[in-house]
Parts: C-alpha cells; structure tokens; sequence
C-alpha cells in the first residue's frame, strides 16, 4: 500500500505543482492519476520513488516512511516506464531488460536468461533481443520499457504517459497487453496520464487532478464519469462522460433480432423495397457489409460486391457493454447493430431503442435499490467509498 | 621526394618523437578533462567560469608558451617536457569544454530513467552518460589531436624535436626537398591518426550505426492489425 499525508510540493519560485494531497493507493491495485498537463499528477506519482522530494508530508510504502529509506535501493523495488520509454540506447534489449537485476547483483549470465522470458511474456519476439532500441518500432520500444520494469519482479510499477506517443492502434494493442498482465501478475501500478478515456478504460480507480495540483475526486472509473464531485472534474470527463459511462453497463440483456442475410451468390436473387438493407455475409457468416436497392441492381451489373455495399458499422461481440452495443446500431448504415459470435459469424441484430430502453431499466433497478438502501437504513452508497 | 626516400629512417624516427609530443599531453588533457568537466556540469556558475578560463588559455600563442615555461617551472629551454607542458594546457582547455558538452548531448530522459531504475550516480556516469556521450567526444578528440600534431612542429622554433626540425634544417639549408617531406609527414601523421580515431570511435559505439530494420513486428500472439499498426 501506499500512502500520501498532506503531500506538498512548491518550488523556490512559488509554484505549486501539488497541493496537500491524501491519498491511499491499495496493493495490487490499478491507479490511474489523471488531469490536465501541470496539474500535479506525474509530480505526485515521482514523488513515490524519491525522484522528487516533496516540501511537505509524508509518503509511506507499506508502513515505511520512504523518505527514511535509501533512495537507490527504494527505487530496485519499484518499476519504471516512462512516455518515450526511456530505453538505454546503447544496450541491446536483452540488457535493457536485463539492467535492474544486475543492478540488484544477479550475473549478467541469469538475467539475460530471464530477460528473455520476461521479453515473451509481454508479447516480444525473443529474436528482437540483440537489436538495438532505436531499431524498433515506437509500439515494441514500449513493449521493451514495459519488460524492463518487469524485469527484477517488482511489487510496484510506475507508468508515466507510457503509451501516448504511439499511435492509436498500438496503443489499444498496449493497453489491453497491460490489463492481460495485471490480471496475471496483480501489482501496484500507478498509471498516469491526460486521456480520461485511457483512465476509465485501464483503472480500478482514478484520481483526478486539477488546476494547482489539488486532488479533485478519487473513486472507481464508472463513479467519475456518472457522479463527478466537482465542476472541474465534470467538464474534464467530456461533454459526453455519459455515453463512455455506458462502457460500465452489461448489454447481456439486449434483444437479438433475426436480420436478413445474404451470401454473394444469393445477391442477384434479392428483391428489395426502397429503404431495405440486407447484410451480406461470407459463406462462413461473417459480415462483409449492407446492401439495399441500388446495390442490388449494381451486383446485378456485376460489380464487385466490394463496391456495392456500403461499410458495415462497429461489430457487438459477446461479453461486450452497452456502449459497443449503441454504437455498432448508430454506426450501421441501416440502423441496425451487428452481434456476432466469439468467430465473427453474425448471430443477430441490435437496435439503438432497445439498447436505451435497456438502459433505462437498469437505472430504474438501480433507483429500487437505493431506495430498499434507503429505508432499510443501509449505506447509501453501495458501490463503496 | 627523393630525399624522403633516402633519409626514411630518419623521418620514421622524427615521427616517433612527433607522436610522443603530441599524443602524450592528448592523454594527460583527456585524464583532467574527463573528471573535471563532468563534475563542473553541475554548478552553471563552475561551469562559466571554467570556460572563459579554457578560452583565455587557448588565445595564448604557442610560440610564448614554449619560451615562457621553462622560466615559470625551472627547466631547461631544450627539454621536450616544454611542449608536454605547453600542448596538455592546450588539450585540456579544447576538451574541459567539450566533456560538458558531450554530456549534454545524453538524452535527458534516459538519464533519468537511468536513476529511477536504481543507478548509483558514480554508476550511472560510467555506464550511461559516458557511453553515450561518445560520439560528440570522440569527435573532439579528433579536432585536439590534429591540433597538438600540427603544433609540435613549432616547437622545433625553440629546438624541440619532431617533423619540424625538416623545416627548420631544410629552411637553414635552403634544400625545399627536405622540407616538402617535412610537410608530407605532418599531413600524412594527422590524416592516419584522425583516421584511426575515427575507426576507434565506430568501433565503441556499435548502437549509433544500426539500421532501423522494417519488417513485420514480432506480436506473439496478438491479431494482424495491431501488427501492422506498429509497423507503420
């Protein structure tokens, strides 16, 4: 666990980079610290491994006041992934990965070995283990900072922005890497970064930061978006904090409805009205995009079904939230979401009305059980702090 | 050219004493240079006054170096430690300039992470700035060791050994042969040793010449796109 009490830090020239923060970060839990640019959230989270001493208060890692300990051995403990990953440029990866267990006294010859392994658990070909960093891609450099920190096996993780200089594919890529591997191993991590989608997407809980490094709101993801404690978190979460907190929702209730499918040999065959969509399909079920009257008559041209179709929307897969379900019905040309099955085969069709109404019940249930809370003189708040 | 065929043990000799003169306070430079200008880095106000000092040294012309050191530390005017001396002043000056800079020229940002992952300062100087502050030092080095070849020959002004005694005897003689060997020998000197430091300085810094390779990315386990994501 660690803890801040009454954490301040002030520069000779009067800046406040943060302001009396208390906070109590779990073991084994995912934090993120998230806020603007200058409000004090990478302050606060380089504090922790003495990388910056705060003026004032006390930080502790479980129980022991760290600014007590010695700074170097401090931070063998505690791993380190910065923005740019911080690689050592003139090492090849296996050293890179290699550096904290040396540095810990472990031979070059054993921490080269379990470099390696540690290289495959975070999805890295051992084969890129004799290049130099700046012979790998900006996503496999993070792969490597991430391997890196993993290295010695250290209780608590530090992550600083680490995946917002990669683009947004490698990113989620990195992303759902990293939740993979917190489920697997259970660390401390601190996680810091501006994007508030990044935040409620990876945290167990996130603290916001606001404007002269005050703490705004500490509590679960899905609490900031629907119950932001101050003004400054509510217009940080977004305009459509609502729609994200649809991703804390279960859609396994949403009604599946039968859609009309068709194969590209069935094509020809089709008679539709105006207005009609069909979804085309492979033979194996996957979809391929909608078709309606005008591009039925283009296939019977015999133009390629590719040019005859209009793009399909974002897909609904098993297990997925009200958020993907909304969004594959309003991103379908036709209306209507596409759910498919863990292979891709389409198994049904969704409608945006039936994902609100559903959503709609779910408050409802949600209001009759605050209300039972209520009179049977039960926390309020059943979420948890 | 015929004479430097003819007398080509005597030249060979001439550049044994030349490189002596030149490389030796190279080396002595490089041992003060190296501590001193990584620990004035820290303090700016050091760091200042040591450079104006370095560029003061350097204005000295090296003609009233050689004449004026005998007297200030007691030796003979014909001893060769007068060019040691008056070239290591030279040397370190060029290079307690140019250690800062080529410490400069590290990554901020590995250097910090560096520390964050748990290295002791004296470690982190040796095994990550100076490392990687290689390139810009070796190219300093370079620009010193020319210089100090090129000024041991005016020492020969003051009798001091080395390839510029052919000019001084070829001038005395009147004989433009010996001269031209002189010249000849100097150029070839300082070409072969800035090529063999160059050669050096690849060689201690393998990571500054790899090729980024562009191939498929290695996602063990992870869908095409992401893949191709990361490749582009």
């Amino acid at each position: 666990m660690i803890t801040f009490s009454g954490v301040t830090k002030q520069y000779p020239d009067g800046t406040t980079a943060v302001d009396n923060l208390d906070l109590e970060i779990d073991a084994e839990s995912f934090t993120v610290f998230v806020g603007p640019s200058g409000c004090g959230k990478t302050t606060s989270m380089r504090m922790i491994n003495r990388m910056i001493t705060p003026t004032a208060g006390t930080i502790t890692v479980d129980g022991r006041d760290i600014a007590q300990t010695d700074a170097v051995k401090l931070r063998l403990g505690i791993g380190y992934v910065i923005q740019s990953a911080g690689l050592l440029p003139h090492r090849t990866v296996v050293d890179n990965v290699a550096t904290v267990p040396v540095l810990r006294g472990d031979s070059r010859r054993n921490a080269r070995k379990a470099a390696l392994a540690v290289l495959e658990r975070v999805g890295l070909d051992p084969a890129l283990a004799s290049r130099y960093p700046g012979q790998l891609s900006g996503g496999q450099q993070q792969r490597v900072g991430v391997a890196r920190a993993l290295a010695a096996d250290p209780p608590i993780l530090l992550m600083d922005e680490p995946f917002s200089a990669v683009d947004p594919v490698v990113r989620e890529d990195l992303q759902a890497e990293m939740q993979r591997l917190q489920a697997e191993m259970r660390k401390t991590i601190v996680f810091v970064t501006h994007d508030i989608d990044e935040a409620v997407k990876l945290g167990d809980r996130v603290a916001v930061f606001g404007p002269g490094g005050r703490l705004q709101q500490y509590d679960a993801p899905d609490t900031v978006l629907s119950a932001p404690a101050t003004d400054f978190v509510a217009s940080f979460v977004g305009r459509d904090r609502g729609y994200r907190g649809l991703s804390f929702r279960t859609a396994d209730q949403v009604p599946l409805h039968t859609i009309r499918t068709a194969t590209e040999k069935e094509l020809p065959a089709l008679r539709l009205e105006q207005g009609e969509w069909v979804l085309v399909v492979t033979d194996a079920g996957v979809p391929r995009g909608w078709i309606d009257v005008t591009g039925v008559e283009g296939a019977r041209a015999g133009r390629p079904v590719s040019e005859c179709t209009a793009a399909g929307g974002s897909l609904f897969s098993p297990g997925s939230d009200l958020r993907q379900a909304l969004d594959a019905a309003i991103s379908s040309p036709s209306g209507i979401g596409v759910a498919v099955d863990a292979g891709g085969a389409v198994t049904g069709g969704i409608l945006g009305s039936e994902v609100i109404a559903k959503l709609a019940e779910q408050r409802a249930a949600e209001d009759r059980a605050r209300g039972e809370h209520f009179f049977t003189a039960q926390p309020a708040t059943p979420d948890g702090p | 050219m015929r004479w430097l065929i003819d007398n080509f043990s005597v030249v060979v000799d001439l550049t044994k004493t030349h490189l002596y003169l030149a490389l030796v306070p190279l080396l002595i430079g490089l041992l003060i240079a190296v501590p001193v200008g990584t620990a004035i880095r820290g303090a700016s106000w050091l760091r200042k006054i040591t450079l104006i000092v370095a560029g003061i040294a350097f204005t000295i012309p090296s003609l009233a170096l050689f004449v004026t050191i005998p007297s200030v530390v007691g030796l003979q005017i014909l001893d060769p430690l007068n060019v040691v001396i008056a070239l290591t002043i030279y040397s370190t000056a060029l290079l307690i300039r140019a250690v800062p800079e080529a410490l400069d020229s590290v990554p901020a940002d590995v250097v910090d992470s560096a520390t964050a992952m748990g290295f002791t300062r004296l470690r982190r100087a040796l095994t990550v700035e100076l490392p990687l502050a290689l390139p810009v030092l070796v190219a300093n080095v370079r620009v010193v060791a020319v210089t100090n070849i090129s000024l041991v020959s005016v020492g020969s002004l003051i009798g001091i050994g080395g390839l510029g005694t052919l000019f001084t005897q070829g001038y005395q003689r009147d004989y433009p042969d010996q001269i031209l060997a002189g010249i000849i020998a100097i150029v070839v000197l300082a070409l072969a040793f800035d090529l063999l430091l160059f050669l050096v300085g690849r060689a201690l810094t393998p990571w500054t010449r790899q090729q980024k390779v562009r191939r498929t990315p290695l996602v063990a386990g992870q869908s095409a796109a992401p893949a191709a994501g990361e490749a582009s």
